[in-house]
C-alpha cells in the first residue's frame, strides 16, 4: 500500500516538474519502486528486469534524449481542455472496469482457476525446471515470447531508421575524454567483466532462479554502456561494431523462429519443444536454451544499438 | 555462547546501520549544501548498507545465502563509494562552489532556501 501511494506519488511528481533532467532522476525512483513493488509481489523476475531497465537503462536514454531536445519544459503550449477530458474519462473507464474484476488474491478468481493450476501441476514433470516462470514463459507460452522478441527488434529498427548511426569519427571528443577520471577508469576496468560474467551467469541459470534472455541482454547491455561512459563513444565503436550489432539483433530473432521451424521439420507443432531430442523433458531442457540464448542475443544487441543512435545524436558521445 | 554472541552482533550491527541510514536521511533533507548532502548520503550507501550486510552474514552461517551476501558487500563496498566520488566530480565539473564563509562574517543563505523552511 505505502509502495502504491510513492508511486502515485512519483508518477505525480513527473508530471508536475518543469525541470525535465528532474523528472528524469524521479523518473528512475519510479522504476526502483516499481521493481520493489514487484518483489513484494513475489514476481522476481519482473523485478530483475524492471530495475535493470527502468532504473538504469531508461533514464540513462532519456538523459540522451534531453541532450537533444533541451532540459525545461516548453511552456508555450496552451492547456487543451480537450485531452485533459479525454485522460479523465478513459482513466474513469479504467477505474469502473476494476470494479467488475475479484478482489486481489482471491483464491477463487478465474486467473487462479483453470490454466494455472494445470502449468503448476504439470510444468515439473513436463517441462522439469525448477523456475515455473521460465517454464511458463519459455516453453507453454513460447509464442507469446516470440512476439515479445519480435517487438524488441521492431523498436531497434524504428530507432535505427529514425535516429539513423553517424559515421562516429568527426563530433565525439575521443580518448581524452575521460583522462583525468582514474578512480571511475579503475573501477570501471574492475567491474565491467565482472558485469559481463554476471550477464552470461543470468542467462544460463534462469531455469533455476530468477534470470533468462531478457535480463541478460539487459544487463550485459548496461555494462557495454558503462563502458562507453567511461572510455568514449569512439572505442566502444571498435570493441562492438554496429554492424555486427544488427546483425546480432536479427540473429537471435531467426535463431527462436528457427527452433519453432525445427521442431515442425522434425514432427511436431511449431515451437513444440519435446520432439527435439530423443527424451521429451530433454528436448524441453535444449528448446528452453537455444530460445534464451536467441532472447538474449536480441536484447543485448537492441539496447547497445538504441544506445549507440541516442547518444550518437547528442553530439557529445556520451563521455 | 558462541550463537548467543553472533547473535547480539548481528542486531548490534543491524541497528547501526539502521541509526546511520535514518541520520543520512535527516542529513540529505536539512544539510545547507550540495556536498555536505552528498556526504551524508554517501554514508548511508555505504557503511549503513555494509553494516546491514555484516548483520545479515552473522545471522545466515555457512550457507549459501553468506556468500551471495559477502559478495555483494564487496560490490556495495567498491561501486558506492565510487559512484558518490562520480557525482562530486560532476558537480565540480559543473562549477558548483561549495558554500563558503568569511571569517568573522555570519554563513550566507543556502541556495533555494530563502526563509521557507
Amino acid at each position: 500500500m505505502t509502495l502504491l501511494a510513492l508511486l502515485v506519488v512519483t508518477a505525480l511528481a513527473i508530471v508536475w516538474l518543469r525541470d525535465l533532467f528532474a523528472a528524469v532522476m524521479v523518473a528512475g525512483i519510479y522504476g526502483l519502486l516499481s521493481a520493489s513493488f514487484f518483489v513484494s509481489m513475489d514476481a522476481v523476475d519482473v523485478a530483475f528486469t524492471e530495475a535493470a531497465v527502468g532504473a538504469g537503462v531508461f533514464p540513462l536514454l532519456m538523459l540522451a534524449a534531453l541532450a537533444i531536445t533541451g532540459r525545461y519544459e516548453d511552456t508555450r503550449h496552451k492547456r487543451q481542455l480537450s485531452s485533459l477530458v479525454l485522460v479523465l474519462v478513459t482513466g474513469a473507464m479504467l477505474i469502473v472496469a476494476t470494479w467488475d474484476m475479484p478482489p486481489f488474491g482471491a483464491a477463487d478468481a478465474p486467473a487462479h482457476q483453470h490454466l494455472a493450476v494445470r502449468y503448476i501441476q504439470d510444468s515439473p514433470q513436463e517441462v522439469g525446471i525448477p523456475n515455473m516462470v521460465t517454464s511458463v514463459l519459455a516453453s507453454y507460452r513460447g509464442y507469446d515470447t516470440l512476439g515479445e522478441v519480435a517487438v524488441v527488434f521492431t523498436a531497434v529498427v524504428g530507432v535505427l531508421c529514425l535516429l539513423s548511426l553517424g559515421r562516429g569519427t568527426t563530433q565525439s571528443s575521443g580518448p581524452a575524454a575521460m583522462q583525468g577520471h582514474v578512480v571511475l577508469r579503475v573501477v570501471g576496468k574492475i567491474l565491467i567483466p565482472l558485469i559481463l560474467l554476471f550477464a552470461l551467469y543470468v542467462q544460463f541459470h534462469g531455469e533455476y532462479g530468477p534470470g533468462g534472455g531478457f535480463q541478460a541482454g539487459v544487463i550485459f547491455a548496461a555494462g557495454i554502456i558503462l563502458y562507453t561512459m567511461l572510455f568514449g563513444l569512439d572505442s566502444t565503436r571498435r570493441v562492438v561494431k554496429p554492424t555486427l550489432l544488427r546483425v546480432l539483433a536479427a540473429l537471435g530473432l531467426l535463431l527462436y523462429g528457427s527452433v519453432g521451424v525445427v521442431s515442425l521439420v522434425a514432427g511436431g507443432n511449431f515451437l513444440d519443444y519435446s520432439v527435439l531430442a530423443g527424451d521429451p523433458v530433454a528436448g524441453q531442457h535444449l528448446g528452453i536454451l537455444v530460445i534464451e540464448l536467441g532472447v538474449g542475443v536480441t536484447v543485448a544487441a537492441a539496447m547497445i544499438l538504441i544506445f549507440y543512435a541516442f547518444a550518437d545524436r547528442g553530439g557529445d558521445g556520451g563521455a | 555462547m558462541m550463537a548467543l554472541a553472533i547473535g547480539y552482533l548481528s542486531q548490534l550491527s543491524l541497528l547501526l546501520g539502521i541509526v546511520l541510514i535514518f541520520s543520512g536521511a535527516l542529513g540529505v533533507l536539512r544539510f545547507p549544501d550540495f556536498y555536505t548532502r552528498i556526504h551524508a548520503a554517501g554514508v548511508t550507501e555505504t557503511l549503513a548498507a555494509g553494516l546491514i550486510l555484516v548483520g545479515l552474514m552473522l545471522e545466515a552461517g555457512w550457507t549459501l545465502a553468506f556468500l551471495k551476501l559477502a559478495m555483494i558487500f564487496v560490490f556495495v563496498m567498491i561501486t558506492s563509494p565510487t559512484a558518490t566520488h562520480a557525482l562530486t566530480k560532476a558537480a565540480v565539473h559543473g562549477g558548483l562552489k561549495p558554500l563558503e564563509r568569511e571569517p568573522g562574517k555570519p554563513w550566507p543563505a543556502p541556495p533555494g532556501r530563502d526563509g521557507n523552511r
